[in-house]
């Protein structure tokens, strides 16, 4: 059982909804952004996705692409991300932490290689979001034979014919995407959602969190309520992206919590 | 690789979009349904006659097709050596080779029922090409371009304003053809259900590089036929520039199982190909990785982040590179070499002088390296060269580099 499993078994025990935050790894500087982390589970976040900044992010909208020429300009590299995951691990050994980004990076460092140093540093699974179901021997298989989650982004247009082969390989959780578009775009309602989830769990037992677009506690509880948890990026990369101070950032993260909590 | 060990080098790619290691299908989810529908009807397509019959009607009658194979006396003099023949994509409607891919790219997204189609653009010869052809079917354009390019290329910004496109200048990284590719792939994946992404190149997530190659393809197989006209054989060299490489694919791929010809591709060399990775050569000064839908060689650092590059010519001022090419690198099918800003301008010079032919600052790489061979090479040696684009869009950027006020 990883992290992520024993977290949802937690969560379902407690009868309580997931909060994801997402943060870019290094952003605006390393010490800074390690801060922010270790604060997460404090917050209540129930899981963290690391964002492994990347020069090309062709997913993301511009608060993310920003903060990852924030974090690369001050010098954030793989091994960084890896370094803060660590010192997170040196307190915190329960929040799941799921590295989230792009292949190439982890391409580049060799596939074999990145696995061992992520599973060293304590990291329980990997979203990378150019690796579709289609090119799981990238990656996919060997992340899971490493013992790492592999969680896929469903989406929209993963229709019920595609839907089993999306599902297949992924572990931990689902992440339904619940746009077509980009990270920071509008949001989608519950109303909207609450048959997707409903679609996606009829084929699977896995948990589904919805992300894309929820900036507010409202949001957070309402689209949460219609599923497993709820993840927060934009809105909390956008707080760093203002300067704000570490604390008051981490206050805005238990609003988002509490709001997810309260579904 | 021995003889007997491979057919063919025209059966790829493989069922999963590989070209050896190279390609594949690395795009989001979001994506990936659209990419397997856009499969499917292009391998419908591909044969069924009245596809091909309507492509070749727009071909002979709106592009005025077949581009001539003309042989260029005055070059041949200049050279003193190999017969250079140009192959004169540049006097296509709109002025270079792109117009060929656009049309069948449209064309299918109209057997699609897609209405609205974007693109990306480095010098603006695709965003115009797109930009033209969806002016004569009705249809809506969105071209993403750079904004340094929008400045270099403004010339084809305003031709593609007058022909009804909308162009959103792209300010993210250093707001070159990567970047336009990036934004209009955030495009596509918001617009997912009515739009066709039209690709300019032969790079990006399978069918992408195979489908442009085959469109580009005309220009091989004419000039096949042409040389066998002209001088009753193959050719002994192709030589075409190479940004992500659709026209030097284009012309290279009928020839690949004749092997009795070299094929020589030229990337955009910049200041140099060295550390400072002030160059576009992404064969030669760069490394595997995976970038926009495909894996293939790329100008990256150590960590795997996407360099920006240089090149004075907009259309190859990519870090990236076809993942055929890359493959038949590897293969050692054909050769890659490099020619600088420096060598481009110069041969662009040269060919108005000698030839009465304004060039694009693209072909003008592929010349460079034609007249740096062909004085080395024996008066039946055949040259073709790829002359992919006119030259009237960079006559701005070319003043500049002289140094003179236009």
């Amino acid at each position: 059982m990883t992290r992520i499993d024993a977290k949802f078994a937690a969560l379902r025990a407690e009868g309580r909804k997931a909060f994801v935050a997402y943060v870019m790894a290094g952003d605006p500087d390393y010490d800074t952004s390690l801060e922010l982390v270790r604060g997460l589970p404090g917050a209540g976040v129930d899981i963290i996705e690391l964002g492994m900044p990347f020069t090309d992010p062709m997913a993301d909208g511009p608060t993310i692409q920003l903060a990852g020429q924030r974090a690369l300009a001050a010098g954030q590299t793989l091994q960084r991300t890896l370094d803060m995951a660590r010192s997170l691990r040196e307190v915190d050994d329960t929040t799941p932490i799921v590295m989230m980004g792009y292949y190439n990076p982890i391409y580049s460092r060799g596939v074999d290689t990145f696995l061992k140093d992520a599973k060293a540093a304590g990291i329980d699974g990997l979203i990378v979001v150019d690796l579709p179901p289609e090119e799981d021997e990238e990656l996919c298989i060997p992340a899971q034979a490493a013992g790492l989650n592999f969680i896929r982004l469903a989406t929209p247009t993963t229709d019920d014919k595609r839907l089993p082969k999306v599902l297949q390989n992924t572990s931990g959780f689902v992440y339904y995407v619940s746009i077509t578009g980009i990270t920071g775009a509008a949001a989608a309602s519950a109303a909207d959602v609450a048959p997707e989830v409903a679609r996606i769990k009829a084929q699977t037992d896995l948990p589904v969190i919805v992300g894309f677009g929820i900036r507010t506690p409202d949001s957070a509880r309402e689209i949460a309520s219609v599923a497993d948890g709820a993840v927060v990026g934009t809105a909390i990369v956008k707080q760093v992206e203002e300067g704000r101070p570490v604390p008051e950032i981490l206050n805005f993260v238990r609003g988002l919590a509490d709001g997810a909590h309260g579904a | 690789m021995p003889d007997d060990l491979i057919n063919s080098f025209m059966s790829g790619p493989d069922d999963k979009g590989r070209f050896g290691d190279f390609g594949g299908r690395f795009v989001s989810e979001t994506l990936m349904p659209l990419i397997l529908e856009l499969e499917e009807q292009y391998e419908h397509a591909k044969t069924d006659q009245s596809f091909w019959d309507e492509m070749k009607d727009l071909w002979t009658h709106y592009v005025g097709r077949p581009s001539p194979l003309y042989f260029a006396q005055r070059l041949t003099d200049y050279c003193g050596g190999a017969k250079i023949y140009l192959k004169r994509d540049e006097l296509n409607h709109t002025g270079a080779h792109k117009i060929n891919n656009v049309l069948g790219q449209i064309l299918l997204a109209r057997r699609m029922g897609k209405t609205r189609i974007i693109a990306e653009t480095g010098a603006g010869q695709h965003g115009v090409a797109t930009a033209t052809v969806c002016a004569k079917f009705g249809l809506e354009c969105i071209v993403y371009m750079g904004a340094h390019d929008v400045e270099r290329q403004s010339p084809n910004v305003f031709r593609m304003k007058l022909l009804g496109a909308k162009v959103v200048p792209v300010t993210s990284g250093r707001g070159t053809l990567k970047d336009a590719m990036n934004d209009a792939l955030r495009d596509w994946v918001t617009n997912v259900r009515d739009t066709f992404y039209c690709i300019g190149t032969v790079a990006g997530p399978h069918p992408y590089p195979a489908m442009v190659r085959d469109f580009q393809s005309i220009i091989g197989k004419e000039a096949k036929e042409q040389m066998q006209a002209a001088e009753g054989r193959l050719p002994d060299t192709l030589v075409a520039a190479i940004g992500g490489g659709s026209n030097a694919m284009g012309l290279f791929y009928p020839f690949l199982d004749d092997r009795s010809v070299n094929i020589i591709g030229v990337e955009a060399g910049g200041h140099g190909v060295d550390d400072r990775m002030e160059h576009c050569a992404s064969l030669t000064g760069g490394r595997p990785g995976v970038l926009h839908g495909n894996r293939t060689y790329l100008l990256q650092d150590r960590d795997g982040q996407i360099l920006e590059g240089h090149s004075i010519s907009a259309g190859l001022d990519y870090p990236g590179i076809g993942p055929e090419h890359a493959w038949l690198h590897e293969i050692g099918r054909a050769k890659y070499v490099w020619i600088t800003d420096r060598e481009a301008l110069d041969a662009f010079q040269v060919c108005c002088a000698q030839e009465g032919i304004i060039p694009a600052l693209e072909p003008s790489h592929a010349l460079a390296h034609v007249l740096k061979i062909a004085p080395e090479l024996p008066a039946d040696h055949l040259i073709c060269m790829n002359m992919c684009g006119r030259g009237d869009k960079d006559i701005f950027t070319v003043a500049k580099a002289l140094g003179t006020d236009i």
